[in-house]
C-alpha cells in the first residue's frame, strides 16, 4: 500500500512538472491591458466576427464554405493583430445591432453604415471606408443616374436598410427582399427598373453580370463603414482604430483592398478613424 | 421617445397592420374556396378526381411556405406571370404572395372540412341517396351544412395560422406588418425589443378574437349535439 502511493506520488510529480513545460506561452503572444476585450479574446482564442456572405467583394461566402471579401480581410487583420483565430458567423442588414447587443458576435464588419441612431445602442470603430448610395440599372438605361430619376419608379433594396429609408425619402416606389442578390432577377425582367444600396456592393453585382447591368451616375449618399462593437467597449475601439491607422501606413489595408475589392474597384486612401 | 416619434411609430404600425389584414382576408377567401373545391373532389365518387385531390393535398402540405412564397415571387414571373405591367410592382408581388398563400392554406382546409363531412354520421348520405337526391344535392342539402358547424374550430385554427404566416411574405417584396416591424427596428434600435411587441401584439389583435369566435361556436355545437 505504502510502495503503491509512492509510486502513484512519483507519477503525479512528474505529470505535474511536464504539464508545466507544456503550458509555457508561445515566443510571440502580444500582451493586453488586463481585463481589456482585447486580452478576453486573446485568452479565448478565437474572434467572432459578423459578416455579409452575400456580398461580392466585401463578404461573400463561396463553395469552399469560408467568406471572402474586403470586411473579411480587415476581419483577419484584427484577428491577426490579437493573435487569434476569427470565426466568421453570417450578419444581414437587420440583425446587425442585436448581434452585438446580445453578444453572438465580438465585432461587426459588414458594409456597416455608421449613423446617428445606430450609435446610441453600439460602438463605431473607423470609417474604414466611404462608400455612397448608388443606382444600378439595366446597362442600356443610362437615364437613370440620378435620384430624381427614381421618383414613383419601383426599385429594390433590402427590408430594414438605410438605402430602403432613402428610397422611400426620395419618392421611389421600395419592392423589399431579404438579400440583395434576390433583386437582380426582378431587375432582368423589368418589374423593377433599378436597385439601389452602397456603390460597392452594386460594383460587386456589375462585375459578375458586365453584360447586363451597370452602375449609373454618381453616389448620391455618404455612407462610412464601420466596424461595430459593444456599446461603451471605447478601449477595444480605441485598439482597432490605432490598428486601421497602422494599417494604411504599413501598406496591409492596401495589400487587402488589392487582393478583394481592388479587383473591380480603384484603390482610394482609407479615411481617418472619427475618434468620438 | 417624442410625441412625434410615438406618432410615426404607431403610424407605421399601422400601415403594416392593413396590408397584413387585407392579405389575410385575400388569401383567405382564396384557400377557403380552393380547399372547398378540393375537399368536394376528395370525397367525390369519381376515383380520378378522388386520386387528383388527394395527391395536391399531399404534395403542398408538405412544402415549406418559404418554398412556396419563392416559387410564386421567382418562379413564377420566370414563367411570365406579369401583374406589374397593369397594376405596377408593389401589387404584382401582392398578388402573387396572395396566390402562394392561398395555395399554401388550401390543403390543411381541405383536410378541415374533410374531417368535418367525415362526422356527419354515414347514415345521413344513405337516407339523402334513398330518397332519390344525387351527389350535388346531398353535398349541399344534407352534408356540407351539418359539416360545417363541426368544421369551424379547426377552419378558425387554419386562420390563426395563415395571419402568422402572412409574415413570411414580407421577405418577398409585401411590405406588410413583420417587415414594418423591421423598419422600426432599423429607426429605433435602441427601443428594439418595444418595437417588437408592437408588432406581436398587433397580430395578437387578430389571433386572440378568433380563438373566442372559435371557443363562442364550439359551445353551441355541443348544445345542439
Amino acid at each position: 500500500m505504502k510502495k503503491t502511493f509512492k509510486v502513484v506520488a512519483a507519477f503525479a510529480a512528474a505529470s505535474m512538472l511536464l504539464a508545466g513545460c507544456a503550458s509555457e506561452p508561445a515566443a510571440e503572444t502580444p500582451t493586453f491591458p488586463e481585463g481589456s476585450t482585447m486580452a478576453a479574446l486573446a485568452s479565448k482564442g478565437e474572434i467572432v466576427i459578423g459578416t455579409k456572405f452575400d456580398q461580392p467583394l466585401f463578404g461573400l461566402k463561396g463553395l469552399s464554405g469560408d467568406p471572402e471579401g474586403f470586411d473579411v480581410e480587415i476581419g483577419k487583420l484584427i484577428a491577426k493583430e490579437l493573435g487569434v483565430t476569427p470565426k466568421f458567423v453570417e450578419t444581414v442588414s437587420a440583425n446587425r445591432e442585436t448581434f452585438i447587443q446580445q453578444g453572438n458576435v465580438d465585432i461587426v464588419i459588414a458594409t456597416y453604415t455608421i449613423n446617428d441612431k445606430r450609435k446610441e445602442v453600439i460602438e463605431f470603430a473607423g470609417p474604414y471606408y466611404m462608400a455612397g448610395q448608388s443606382i444600378l440599372a439595366l446597362k442600356d438605361r443610362t437615364d437613370l443616374s440620378t435620384p430624381e430619376s427614381l421618383v414613383g419608379q419601383p426599385v429594390c433594396s433590402v427590408t430594414g436598410s438605410t438605402p430602403a429609408a432613402k428610397l422611400e425619402e426620395i419618392g421611389a416606389e421600395p419592392v423589399l427582399f431579404g438579400t440583395y442578390t434576390e433583386c437582380l432577377e426582378p431587375l432582368r425582367q423589368g418589374t423593377v427598373v433599378a436597385v439601389s444600396t452602397d456603390n460597392v456592393i452594386l460594383a460587386g453585382f456589375a462585375a459578375q453580370y458586365p453584360e447586363e447591368f451597370a452602375v449609373m451616375g454618381v453616389p448620391f449618399t455618404e455612407e462610412p463603414y464601420g466596424i461595430g462593437l459593444k456599446k461603451g467597449d471605447i478601449e477595444f475601439r480605441d485598439w482597432i482604430n490605432d490598428l486601421l491607422e497602422k494599417s494604411y501606413a504599413d501598406g496591409s489595408y492596401k495589400a487587402a483592398w488589392d487582393a478583394t475589392a481592388g479587383t473591380v474597384l480603384p484603390f482610394v486612401d482609407g479615411p481617418t478613424p472619427n475618434r468620438y | 421617445m417624442t410625441g412625434d416619434e410615438m406618432t410615426l411609430v404607431l403610424q407605421t404600425l399601422l400601415d403594416g397592420f392593413l396590408v397584413t389584414l387585407s392579405l389575410l382576408a385575400i388569401s383567405g377567401l382564396g384557400a377557403f374556396i380552393l380547399g372547398t373545391i378540393i375537399a368536394i373532389l376528395r370525397i367525390s365518387p369519381v376515383s380520378t378526381l378522388r386520386g387528383f385531390a388527394a395527391f395536391y393535398t399531399e404534395a403542398i402540405r408538405n412544402i415549406p411556405l418559404t418554398l412556396v412564397l419563392f416559387f410564386c415571387a421567382t418562379l413564377l414571373p420566370q414563367l411570365g406571370v406579369d401583374f406589374a405591367r397593369t397594376f405596377g410592382a408593389s401589387t404584382h408581388y401582392y398578388i402573387l404572395a396572395a396566390i402562394g398563400l392561398s395555395v399554401y392554406t388550401s390543403p390543411f382546409i381541405a383536410e378541415a372540412i374533410r374531417s368535418g363531412v367525415n362526422g356527419v354520421p354515414f347514415g345521413q348520405a344513405e337516407a339523402a341517396r334513398s330518397i332519390g337526391l344525387d351527389f350535388g344535392q346531398t353535398l349541399s342539402l344534407v352534408i356540407m351544412p351539418q359539416a360545417f358547424r363541426m368544421t369551424i374550430p379547426p377552419l378558425i385554427n387554419v386562420f390563426i395560422a395563415l395571419t402568422k404566416n402572412t409574415s413570411v411574405a414580407g421577405g418577398f417584396a409585401v411590405i406588410e406588418l413583420f417587415a414594418r416591424g423591421r423598419d422600426l427596428v432599423r429607426d429605433f434600435g435602441n427601443y428594439a425589443i418595444p418595437m417588437l411587441l408592437g408588432v406581436a401584439i398587433c397580430y395578437l389583435l387578430v389571433t386572440i378574437p378568433l380563438g373566442y369566435v372559435s371557443r363562442v361556436i364550439e359551445r353551441k355545437v355541443a348544445v345542439l349535439r
